[in-house]
């Protein structure tokens, strides 16, 4: 069965017919064409799906699409302030070696991005926490954590 | 002349596209009509496949059509990311893309294609078989039991490889002792855990053939085993690994890719696109070899070891992949840590009903150090030696020659890592701190040294290629069959371009895609060899790129080509320094002079004949609490040897990536499989423990950093060291802190704490 339902997915509303049963990663990533979050397994262990819902970090791989009717949703692809500019948590990832094969990465921007806008200034012990959701088996961590204590520094000065 | 671009920290190249998520996986590349594909796996882990009814299945909408052994070649080949040997002499050939002999529970007996992923797995779920069911074997040793049956016909007592690595003669070098130890070490099954899994796609391409989109760590290699898999020409398929979510290892063998695209065959060259879940990933394809190792070391009464021998017992699953060849290593490794007059490593690799074991990071390293440290630890307790004594007096010597290949090392740095690390790490005073902290918390100190390799000669094939062109605006594209997944490969080796090249870093163009079509040979990413041989051949393309310039220059410009050099992206004139043209103005007429325009490329393949020795030690400080088992590392810290760092920040991540996977191999990841049926049972994310952020601690490194004659710039290997001895240190910093031994993996609370109840009754050591 399909539904109609209406998201505004990056600021642009979009109208789209879903399966019910989709998850909403599926249909970030088939129908809208935003590949840029990413699957690590389908059933909210791993973080790799990692969007906004009305600003909140969900697993968009175990939330329905159908449940983002009438919400404002966030993908990795919506976060840039203009498009060939990074957002802070972005640079911040690149900038401090945060980022290894990229895989986990979308999912931790996101889950990064969520903590920083509820915490403004965490403490390391915070940040492990606000990502415990989001696996990555390339980094160990340290340079992740470096790179949200990095903004949140940043962020504090300005 | 100092380097400029060799030694900083370059930003990779590719992080920007993956941060704004535009960096293209193989699920996110898009292709028409495409179909989607799903493995049918046996439920029983030892067996034969009677009768298989596809009838539900079929009847799915949307399902085109069920694969089964009977409709593939009947070839077998073998799945271990290897050089290809000419005589075929260096794999087992055992494996069948679908088969009706099952190995192990998930073992591979069907394939459904249907219109959407949907409605494959759906009709997967409801293919039923018959089968005749065989005991089972889920140790090495039940495996081997008298009597037991072959789980491929032909590998007798199941074991598919047993040999011997010697050194002078050990009966004799214990006679020479004044002491003797013996212990027993095991090591568990765990997985890799690459976030991305394995995904392959595959068509026919406009011109007949047969392309795949991968997530291989080896196009090239897949390329052969594709045709060797389906007995076609190797040059029917055509491979290409686009970004890769990481792959330490699992990547090295090729497991879908021939199913993949004989789906596709079957369809009439439809694509189809296999992509498996977590859950197969964790089973189903590759995992670590779990290992059981008998040691017996012979020390002299002024501390230095006489003799030592190990026997060594690795479980390799249903196939043999990599099995033959990783257990074996441990020989090599032992015997260029310490200098070891006399030694016999015999190992034997013996199949069982168990998911496969491959190749994973540290190719059965990580295992061996745990066994070799855990030894080098009792010695020292025993007989009362100064941990660092003992080792700095018995550490292979820089420039002696490796005891099984003769290759010197010739940069042996493992006593500066020892003595600078202990520094770095505040050892005196941690181990001053260590003992009872109150309440039930004990706290406790452990180093472990490691040996490496750096690539696979002189047992293997090494061969690496390069082909750089000069664009128009001197900026110039680098093209390596090396693989890129995750490591910073191409952004290490952009770096050695442009240092050769007299180019700023960001003049040199990587590439993110390995295409078998396009891209230099190369055998891929494994052995942490692309450095240290993919770097040399780029080293050399650049300096004929380089030497092409400077004659280009002599044509254009008034200047003796001999006089010319690049420097800063400039044409200079080597004797009075001063600049000639810009490379740019230079490239533009190299492409449109009318006269005289010539484009400058310079292409290598590079046949490597070296072997240097990446070496290093971890320092660790943990505290177990006696009332839980649980242990928590309070500190860690590695100090490597890799020869001459090219790029800190990506050597640094590479370091910290290694300590992470290493601390939850020494405290918590191990697979399990059900006892009666052999079925996984933690499968998934959630009971497997990878650590998360709040598992992982703060991580600290160092380099000492020779430079190494024979690797670009003086590089060794780096991949795959760092999660070498992590675990063996954190393993004999908790008997430091409990004052008894414990000689199994992972340390769980739950063994931690049995142990100490042991411990506390008399009874013996787990
Ligand atoms: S893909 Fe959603 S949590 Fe793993
Ligand atoms: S960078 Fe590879 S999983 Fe995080």
């Amino acid at each position: 069965m399909r539904k109609l339902i209406n998201i505004e997915v990056n600021g642009k509303a979009r109208e789209v017919a879903v399966d019910v049963r989709a998850s909403l990663l599926e249909v970030l990533r088939g129908e809208l064409e935003l590949t840029g979050s990413k699957k690590g397994c389908g059933v909210g262990e791993c973080g790799a799906c990692t969007v906004l819902m009305d600003g909140v970090a969900v697993n968009s791989c175990i939330s329905l699409a159908v449940w983002a009717d009438g919400r404002k949703v966030t993908t990795i692809e919506g976060v840039s302030p203009e498009p060939g500019k990074l957002s802070d948590v972005q640079q911040s990832f690149v900038d401090s070696g945060a980022v290894q094969c990229g895989f986990c990465t979308p999912g931790l921007v996101m889950a990064a991005t969520a903590l920083l806008g509820e915490q403004p200034s965490p403490s390391r012990e915070e940040i492990r926490r606000g990502l415990s959701g989001n696996l990555c088996r390339c980094t160990g961590y340290s340079t992740i954590i470096d790179a949200v204590e990095n903004v949140a520094k940043t962020r504090g000065q300005a | 002349m100092s380097n400029k671009v060799i030694g900083t920290s370059v930003p990779r190249w590719d992080a920007w596209s993956k941060v704004c998520g535009k960096a293209d996986y193989t699920a996110d590349i898009p292709v028409k009509n495409m179909l989607y594909g799903k493995i049918v796996r046996a439920t029983i882990a030892h067996g034969r496949v009677l009768s298989l009814d596809t009838q539900a299945a079929l009847a799915v909408p949307g399902v085109l059509k069920v694969l089964t052994p009977a409709d593939l070649p009947r070839v077998k080949h073998a799945t271990a990311g290897h050089p290809y040997t000419l005589d075929r002499s260096g794999d087992v050939y055992d494996k069948n893309i679908l088969t009706e002999d099952v190995r192990l529970y998930g073992d591979e007996i069907a394939a459904v294609i249907a219109e959407t992923q949907l409605a494959a797995d759906i009709a997967a779920q409801k293919i039923t078989a018959v089968y005749e069911e065989y005991p089972i074997y889920l140790t090495a040793q039940e495996a081997m039991t008298e009597g037991a049956r072959e789980i491929h016909e032909g590998t007798k007592g199941n074991i598919l490889a047993d040999t011997t690595a010697k050194v002078g003669n050990v009966e004799e070098g214990f006679a020479l002792a004044d002491y003797v130890f013996e212990d027993e070490h095991r090591t568990q099954v765990v997985q890799h855990c690459h976030m991305e899994n394995q995904t392959a796609t595959a068509f026919q391409s406009a011109d007949g053939r047969w392309t795949c989109i991968s997530s291989t760590q080896i196009p090239h290699i897949c390329r052969r085993i594709l045709g060797e898999a389906l007995d076609m020409p190797w040059s029917s398929f055509r491979v290409i690994k686009p970004f890769i979510g990481g792959g330490f290892g699992n990547k090295q063998d090729v497991t879908i890719e021939p199913l993949v695209v004989a789906m596709s065959i079957a369809m009439g060259g439809r694509p189809v696109r296999l992509e498996l879940e977590r859950e197969e990933v964790l089973a189903y394809t590759r995992v670590r070899h779990a290992i059981h190792y008998r040691s017996k070391v012979g020390v002299s009464k002024d501390g230095k070891i006489t003799a030592w021998q190990v026997d060594a017992v690795s479980k390799t699953g249903g196939y043999a992949s990599h099995g033959h060849s990783v257990a074996a290593k441990g020989g090599g490794i032992l015997c260029t840590l310490y200098e070891i007059p006399h030694m016999s490593f015999r190992s034997r690799t013996v199949l069982t009903n168990t998911g496969n074991a491959g190749a994973m990071r540290g190719y059965g390293v990580p295992q061996i150090t745990f066994a070799i440290e855990a030894m080098t630890d009792k010695i020292c307790k025993e007989l009362q030696l100064d941990p660092f004594e003992f080792r700095l007096a018995n550490f292979k010597k820089e420039g002696a020659p490796h005891p099984l290949n003769g290759i010197p090392m010739v940069t042996n740095k493992v006593a500066d890592c020892l003595t600078l690390g202990r520094q770095r790490f505040g050892w005196d005073a941690k181990m001053a701190d260590s003992g009872a902290k109150g309440g039930s918390v004990r706290r406790g100190v452990g180093v472990a040294a490691f040996s490496y390799a750096t690539g696979v000669y002189p047992y293997s094939l090494e061969i690496a290629g390069c082909r750089l062109t000069l664009n128009q605006d001197g900026t110039v594209k680098m093209l390596v069959g090396a693989t890129e997944i995750g490591q910073g490969i191409d952004t290490g080796l952009a770096q050695i371009a442009a240092e050769t090249l007299g180019i700023p870093a960001e003049m040199v163009y990587a590439e993110e895609t390995t295409d078998t079509d396009i891209a230099p040979f190369d055998t891929g990413a494994y052995a942490s060899r692309q450095i240290y041989v993919t770097g040399v051949a780029v080293a050399k393309a650049a300096e004929e790129l380089k030497d092409k310039i400077c004659r280009a220059a002599g044509k254009f410009y008034e200047i003796p080509h001999s006089a010319a050099d690049v420097e800063d992206a400039f044409v200079i004139n080597s004797v009075t320094g001063e600049r000639v043209a810009s490379l740019g103005d230079l490239a533009l007429r190299t492409y449109y002079d009318k006269a005289r325009a010539q484009t400058l490329t310079a292409e290598v393949s590079h046949n490597c004949h070296d072997n240097s020795y990446p070496m290093g030690v971890t320092f660790a400080e943990v505290d177990v609490d006696t009332q839980t088992g649980v242990v928590t590392v309070r500190s860690i810290l590695n100090a490597h040897d890799s020869g001459v760092i090219i790029n800190p920040l990506l050597a640094k991540g590479q370091v910290e990536g290694g300590m992470g996977m290493a601390i939850s191999y020494a405290l918590g990841e191990d697979l399990f499989y059900d006892p009666k049926t052999g079925e996984p049972l933690n499968n998934n994310l959630l009971d497997y423990k990878m650590p998360t952020c709040m598992d992982t601690p703060e991580l600290d490194c160092m380099f000492v950093e020779p430079e190494d004659p024979f690797g670009p710039f003086g590089a060794k290997g780096l991949g795959e060291p760092p999660i070498c001895s992590p675990a063996a240190a954190i393993r004999n910093a908790v008997c430091h802190a409990l004052g008894f031994e414990i000689n199994a993996l992972p340390l769980t609370p739950g063994k931690v704490f049995a142990a100490i109840q042991n411990n506390r009754g008399g009874g013996a050591d787990v």
